[in-house]
């Protein structure tokens, strides 16, 4: 049994599995049944004034029978009274002393809110503060959430105020709604945050309505922007956990947000730089007890690798996300077609065909039988084929060149790294 | 629908919308897709599918009917695991798209829906004559029609269809859809004039004069006899009248208790189950060779087979056994069982029956054939490829040109036929010969 406990800049947890700050965390009643379900930690739903919410909240994206692919929603930070929510967070940590919960903090742009709102919190056992500075909808209109989360300065001096009161460390959430986040990553990392958690939701809106013409979802014929988030979104998130991961300037550690699903995703969030990760989507959609499946595929990965703690896959492919002008221009690579277990369905071809390069020729025998043929030579192994074909490992990327050499578009130029 | 002619629930129920959606959005979208290929009607099914993925049902059923005008109907009694979907990749994999029963969803739209999905086309002035009221002649019709000629079907029947509307049994098809697919043609402005013999009411002579082009599609007769002693008594039925009566009445009377059908195909099997459907107790299908050879669908054979109808192999009605006139009993011989169907002398066994039910194939129309002049083998019409007889401007189509063992003799083969047949009526027309 490998060690999957987890240490986000001294908050601990048995295991890296986090609930995000959102719905499935509004109340004491849903992180009891989370924690006994075994979920290694909490971000309760955002404290701060209570707001009014709308009906409806929520939309999915659905593509062919697939449901909720993705989700935006419209709802605010908790509607419930600080009290109740403070006795609930004390209840949950009696119960689950072993467990994390860290407070997700929303409030005014000064100074004293900021200071009044932590020593309120942290009149009841927390083991950290998570900023929200990055919700999309609704609060940002008020000059909170991604308002604040989308310049910098403000980022940093939040931070800062927060740090002046907070007696347990403090995460800083990111918006992605930003053109390069690692701008407010360093701002964070610059105001003493503990850690930074990413990503956001997304700015959205999920459809239009083709009977009624409303978008979706709408109150009451109308809608407004919503966050979107889901498995979606996870190659946005990656991406810029990734980005953080290898940013100098940013020098804390990461909580992973994004579309985190499965124990897959998760390993995938931690070579890419995440401590531990955050869901909500997966748990919107099937419930808490997903985390059974995601603890014991995690703790499989691990023992089957001989990895003792999990600790040790942080950040491990973070050294391979490098720019562009650092990929070895020399890297060559052809789809090979096994014709064993191809079934004919020729999609491969039709992609290659109209929007590749051409490089599949259908032969055909002297019985009249089709088969499919890879032109290696013109072939630039850019993996449609595969990515089109329904057969697993039926098309694979064959390596071509010597693999002795390297020239990347750096180096070409002479350009200084 | 009319509830008395469905005898029992249907061979297969419609796909709920659940299910529909799962299946639709399972199709791969094959490119150059091997069940377009095997198709004989050729529908583009990966778009048909596609477009009730995508919510577009009008759409998808118009992919279908363009392709098929008998594509309601073939999506319930198509052998599909022989067609389509034994063709379709997931096949190997013992998964292949239910093709037959999404076309059935998306023409169930259409029949419920009603619009009329085709046009006729601008009037050439030419007029076309269609024997026979079946799959093929419809079809024909249907596509003359959208090319702009005047069409007239002559049809002997009360109703058209064919054997879609009188020779199938009502849980594979049910009357109203036969109906329905004729509807479509009349409402392009196609004149079917039913309870007309040709060549009695009305001779073939006065089509060829009346008429610019004359497409022959009047199908075949009645079950040949057994040629055995006993077979005039009462209760022996032609398996096509007896499926006629139970699918347009309801009942038959005088169905006993144990039913004997002669035979191994789909009117066989037709006939078995729908004996077990109006109340038989005990059926069996007597069959000459081995289940091997057996020309019924595999389909059809496993339906049958949950409807507790019984399967006798290498055996020949020998005697037809009355008594006061009225069939009590079935005499039978064992015949090789290498499959030759030879019987065995002194291997006779006799057999308690009420019914005999011969449905071992069907007689040919030849001197109607002579009537209109075309050349004919034993009564199979001769045609080149494009559906030509050896007479110009007369053309034919549907199972008066089916020959035993050449192909099966399905309703989607007639259908092609019959556009194949409207595309040569259409060439002949325009170049105004005569």
């Amino acid at each position: 049994m490998a060690d999957l406990s987890s240490n986000l800049a001294g908050i601990r947890s048995p295991n890296p599995f986090w609930l995000a700050s959102a719905p499935p965390t509004n109340s004491g009643y849903q992180v009891m049944r989370a924690f006994a379900a075994g979920w290694g930690g909490v971000v309760w739903k955002t404290l701060g004034d209570p707001i009014v919410n709308v009906t409806s909240r929520f939309a999915g994206l659905n593509i062919g029978a697939a449901k909720m692919l993705g989700m935006n929603n419209i709802e605010l930070i908790t509607d419930r009274p600080l009290a109740d929510n403070l006795r609930e967070i004390a209840e949950c940590k009696a119960a689950y002393p072993d467990r994390a919960i860290v407070a997700s903090l929303m409030t005014d742009c000064n100074q004293k809110a900021w200071h009044d709102l932590v020593n309120a919190v942290q009149t009841v056992p927390v083991d950290g503060f998570e900023l929200n500075f990055g919700c999309p909808h609704g609060m940002s209109e008020r000059g909170m959430g991604s308002a604040v989360g989308q310049d910098p300065e403000l980022v940093e001096q939040i931070t800062r105020w927060t740090k002046e009161a907070a007696k347990v460390p403090v995460i800083v959430k990111l918006t992605p709604n930003i053109t390069d986040v690692r701008y407010t990553a360093r701002a964070a990392s610059r105001g003493g945050a503990d850690a930074i958690s990413l990503i956001n939701t997304i700015n959205s809106l999920m459809g239009v309505d083709l009977e009624t013409w409303n978008p979706i979802p709408h109150v009451d014929g109308k809608s407004s922007h919503g966050g979107f988030c889901g498995p979606a979104i996870k190659p946005i998130a990656l991406n810029m956990v990734g980005d953080c991961a290898r940013d100098p300037q940013v020098t804390v550690p990461i909580s992973g947000i994004g579309g985190i699903a499965t124990w897959r995703d998760a390993v995938e969030f931690m070579l890419m730089g995440s401590t531990n990760v955050q869901v909500c989507t997966a748990v919107m959609r099937d419930g808490f007890r997903i985390v059974g499946d995601m603890i014991e595929g995690l703790n499989n990965y691990l023992d089957d690798r001989g990895i003792a703690s999990v600790a040790e896959i942080v950040g491990k492919t973070v050294p391979r996300f490098v720019d562009w002008n650092d990929l070895n221009l020399d890297y060559k690579i052809v789809a090979n077609i096994d014709l064993d277990t191809c079934i004919n369905c020729n999609r491969c071809w039709i992609a290659c065909e109209d929007a590749a390069h051409q490089c599949i020729d259908r032969l055909v025998d002297e019985r009249g039988e089709t088969s499919l043929k890879v032109d290696e030579e013109h072939c630039v192994g850019c993996n449609l084929c595969s990515m089109v074909c329904p057969v697993d490992d039926c098309i694979t990327m064959v390596r071509v060149d010597s693999g002795e050499t390297t020239n990347t578009w750096r180096e070409r130029l002479s350009v200084p790294s | 629908m009319d509830s008395s002619r469905v005898l029992g629930p249907p061979m297969a129920e419609p796909m709920t919308p659940l299910d529909v959606k799962v299946e639709a959005n399972r199709c791969l979208n094959c490119y150059d897709a091997p069940c377009i290929a095997a198709c004989p009607t050729s529908i583009d099914i990966p778009r048909f599918i596609r477009r009730i993925a995508a919510g577009d049902l009008a759409g998808s059923a118009r992919t279908i009917m363009e392709a098929n005008p008998m594509g309601a109907s073939c999506a319930r009694v198509c052998p599909t695991d022989e067609l389509c979907e034994g063709a379709c990749v997931y096949a190997p994999d013992n998964s292949p798209i239910r093709i037959g029963q999404l076309q059935q969803h998306a023409t169930d739209w259409l029949i419920a829906d009603g619009r009329l999905l085709f046009k006729p086309g601008p009037a050439t002035g030419m007029r076309v004559a269609v024997v026979g009221g079946g799959p093929a002649g419809l079809s024909a019709a249907r596509d003359l029609a959208v090319m702009g000629h005047a069409v007239t079907i002559f049809e002997r029947d009360d109703l058209a269809g064919g054997l879609n509307t009188y020779g199938i049994v009502p849980f594979r098809l049910p009357v109203d859809v036969a109906v329905w697919e004729a509807e479509q043609v009349r409402r392009l402005g196609v004149d079917i004039q039913t309870g007309v013999n040709v060549g009695t009411d009305l001779p073939a002579e006065k089509l060829l004069a009346d008429y610019d082009a004359v497409v022959i599609a009047f199908g075949m007769g009645k079950v040949p006899k057994l040629a055995i002693p006993g077979e005039d008594a009462d209760g022996v039925w032609d398996a096509l009248d007896f499926i006629r009566t139970a699918k347009m009445d309801g009942v038959v009377p005088g169905l006993g208790d144990t039913v004997a059908v002669i035979g191994g195909g789909n009117t066989a099997i037709d006939a078995a189950t729908a004996s077990k459907r109006l109340g038989a107790n005990s059926v069996t299908m007597f069959y000459r060779r081995g289940p091997d050879r057996m020309t019924a669908y595999d389909f059809e054979i496993e339906f049958a087979k949950t409807e507790a109808v019984e399967f006798r192999f290498n055996v020949l009605p020998h005697r037809i056994i009355a008594t006061d006139g009225r069939v009590t009993g079935l005499e039978l011989i064992r015949t090789d069982p290498a499959g030759t169907a030879r019987p065995i002398p002194g291997s006779e066994y006799v057999i308690p029956v009420d019914n005999v039910i011969p449905a071992i194939g069907q007689s040919k129309f030849a001197a109607l054939l002579d009537a209109f002049g075309v050349v004919h083998e034993h009564g199979v019409v001769v045609v080149d490829a494009d559906m030509r007889t050896n007479k110009p401007g007369v053309f034919a189509a549907g199972d008066c040109m089916f020959r035993a063992g050449a192909s099966d003799a399905m309703v989607v083969e007639a259908a092609e036929r019959g556009k194949t047949a409207a595309r040569s009526v259409d060439g002949f027309l325009r170049k105004g010969a005569r």
